[in-house]
């Protein structure tokens, strides 16, 4: 602050203080602040807003319970909240792109990091940033086009005799999802991750080596745990995004698959109750929280690391 | 157990620059080698091919006798110590130290004996549950050592260790580490751009310039025999004079040079090479009267050292000859601008080529 005033004057730092808190309250603050009302109201007729009936409650929270559907896991049958099923896949699969993402950017990450010739670094990372100039929904398309039934994937994997006949990705459950959002957030992952890698200094590699360590015990024992808070940060990034992405699921989801946003988004969009609409966004935001801490606890990461 | 360590012709390229040039050197087992040179002369290198981080891209190296070419680092019975110590930050001490062992399956409890034990050694007891971020310098040098010895290796490698501390520990480590290697009886090849660590801990020196093993010898050959103009150089100070070797025999070349002619020492393999005339200061003596091998100077400069007292000269075509006089208590300092006679014992001035460098 000191330095903005000595470097622009008073008036320059005035403006710029103006602007950051128009910003963080107009378009941050007050938009979650107004939902976050709106989702203990009910979903009432114009008329009666503001009415008797108009009052503050937890109902709109507790309609993730209703409609209760019949499920089996692993041979056992039960009921479960139409809802609260929606949200428990969403999150598993969640998870289940951050590992994805994880496993495959940890090899990339230590390639880039530690092996290539530091010469060709800025063309592969250009190489890397190059899909990223590309929207998220063009993007999504294209998988669209090559998971299609008679699409290049199929093709490839009849042409090299993998498969016989063709495979309806985009109606296997959840896997057009998952590969969509793995390919859309593996980055998110993959640059925390080299940055963490990256800081490792290669004599400590080369010491462990010389210790007698052969390759897994030198990632296991050295490399993993120096990058932890790198691979921390990227997994509650890639975790976060994938819970909270509507895009991908709407594009690249089967008719088995449905993701907790898309079910938030036709209580906006198609019952037009945006209060109901709000509670669960915010359940969603809340619980994904509750998680993520409850996983940095469980591995020890600090936040002040992920910060870094 | 301690192996000996030969190098066969070895070279080592990085591209088109050649870093190693035709290495020859045979360890012996037990034995403390230095090699010295200054910086960026391929110590490391020569280091790093021992180790198994560079393969030679010529020549051969053996182990206690056995080629090690292919063989991977982890798979080599040598520990190498990092310029930079490369310790464990995220492990505490004792787990550094018995990172080896872990590696190869040794049960905790032996290893955290294992690891006392060694604590113990080099004189760090009580450290076992510190974080590498708690100790000194002289703790963590102390720490890598122990590191190193844990896994039992038969040659140690140490890449100039002793360069991040201060003076006054750096010469305690130096007996320290010369009593360890007595003590365990391993082979320590060790690495430094110091002449004085060299000379006080090695048995044997390896002299090396630009990719090249100048000569190897004692501490003692190296500094008194130095075989060329570089070594003599970089182990000691000198007054160099250039000149034209005259009439040869018994040894002793007679040499003409801008300052008068001299009589000096001549090694059969420099005859016939251009040379230049080495003479230490200490070997450099000033008199009043005239004698042999002797110039006219005055005094330009005196500092009185303690132990000694440096002197400068300069001769009458104004080379500057500088003499070192032994504070025996008896000793005349000699005042500025008097005029006296240098002169140095034909014996121990020395007609050296240049350095063994890539023509
Ligand atoms: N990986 C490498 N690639 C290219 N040149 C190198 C590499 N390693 C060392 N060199 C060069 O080889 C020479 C010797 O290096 P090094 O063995 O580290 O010297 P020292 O340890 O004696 O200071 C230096 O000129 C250095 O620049
Ligand atoms: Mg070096």
């Amino acid at each position: 602050m000191q330095d903005l005033l000595r470097r622009y004057g008073p008036g320059l730092t005035f403006m710029m203080g103006l602007l950051v808190a128009f910003w963080l309250l107009m378009l941050v603050i007050v938009p979650n602040i107004t939902l976050f009302e709106q989702s203990f109201r009910p979903y009432l007729p114009v008329t009666e807003i503001g009415g008797p009936r108009d009052t503050y409650s937890l109902n709109n929270y507790l309609k993730v319970f209703d409609g209760k559907v019949e499920k089996s896991f692993l041979g056992h049958v039960f009921t479960i909240p139409v809802h609260v099923y929606t949200f428990s896949l969403t999150i598993f699969y969640s998870m289940l792109v951050t590992v994805i993402c994880f496993l495959m950017a940890y090899p990339l990450a230590y390639y880039l990091a530690k092996i290539v010739n530091p010469k060709s670094l800025p063309t592969l990372l250009l190489l890397l940033f190059i899909p990223l100039w590309v929207s998220e929904v063009l993007r999504a398309f294209a998988w669209w086009i090559i998971l299609a039934f008679k699409g290049p994937l199929n093709a490839l994997l009849q042409g090299i005799g993998l498969i016989e006949d063709p495979i309806r990705w985009t109606n296997m459950g959840y896997a057009g999802v998952v590969i969509g959002l793995v390919y859309t957030y593996v980055l998110f992952m993959l640059f925390p991750v080299y940055n963490a890698i990256q800081s490792l200094d290669s004599n400590q590699i080369e010491a462990a080596e010389d210790l007698g360590a052969p390759w897994w015990k030198i990632h296991w024992r050295i490399v993993l745990p120096h990058a932890k808070p790198g691979i921390a940060s990227g997994s509650v990034m890639v975790f976060m995004l994938s819970a909270g992405s509507l895009l991908v699921p709407s594009i690249l989801g089967s008719t088995t698959s449905q993701w907790f946003t898309q079910t938030i988004d036709q209580w906006f969009k198609d019952a037009l109750d945006w209060n109901t609409a709000s509670a669960y966004a915010f359940l969603l935001l809340l619980v994904c929280t509750l998680f993520v801490t409850l996983a940095m606890w469980v591995f020890r990461v600090k936040l002040s690391d992920i910060a870094k | 157990m301690s192996a000996g360590i030969d190098l066969e012709n070895v070279c080592c390229d990085f591209g088109t620059f050649r870093a190693v040039d035709n290495a020859n050197v045979s360890i012996r087992p037990g034995e403390f080698f230095s090699f010295l040179g200054p910086s960026g002369c391929g110590k490391t290198t020569i280091l790093r091919m021992v180790s198994g981080f560079i393969e030679p891209t010529e020549g051969t190296i053996r182990i206690g006798g056995k080629d090690v070419k292919g063989t991977r680092p982890n798979q080599r019975p040598t520990a190498l110590i990092f310029q930079n110590l490369a310790l464990f930050p995220l492990m505490p001490i004792w787990e550094n130290i018995a990172f080896g062992l872990e590696v190869r399956g040794v049960d905790k409890a032996t290893r955290r004996r294992k690891a006392e034990e060694l604590l113990k050694l080099v004189d760090l007891p009580g450290a076992a549950d510190k974080m590498v971020s708690q100790l000194s310098g002289g703790q963590k040098q102390r720490v890598a050592i122990a590191r190193a010895l844990a896994v039992e290796p038969q040659v140690m490698l140490l890449d100039e260790p002793l360069s991040a501390l201060d003076l006054k520990l750096r010469q305690h480590m130096r007996a320290e580490l010369r009593a360890i290697q007595k003590r365990t009886g391993v082979t320590f090849i060790y690495i430094t751009h110091d002449q004085g660590e060299a000379l006080a801990m090695s048995d044997r020196v390896g002299v090396m310039s630009q990719g090249r093993i100048q000569q190897i010898a004692d501490p003692k050959d190296i500094y008194n025999n130095p075989v060329n103009g570089f070594v003599a150089s970089f182990v000691g100070e000198n007054n160099i004079f250039t000149g034209t070797v005259g009439a040869v025999s018994n040894g002793m070349a007679a040499f003409e040079t801008p300052e008068g002619s001299f009589r000096a020492r001549i090694a059969p393999e420099a005859q016939g090479k251009a040379v230049k005339l080495y003479v230490r200061p200490e070997h450099t003596l000033l008199s009043d009267r005239a004698g042999e091998n002797s110039i006219p100077v005055t005094v330009t400069e005196v500092a009185f050292e303690g132990a000694f007292i440096s002197v400068h000269a300069r001769t009458e075509k104004g080379m500057i000859l500088s003499a070192e006089i032994r504070n025996d208590g008896l000793a005349t300092v000699p005042d500025l601008g008097t005029r006296l006679h240098a002169s140095f014992d034909p014996a121990r001035a020395a007609l050296l080529p240049d350095a063994n460098v890539r023509s």
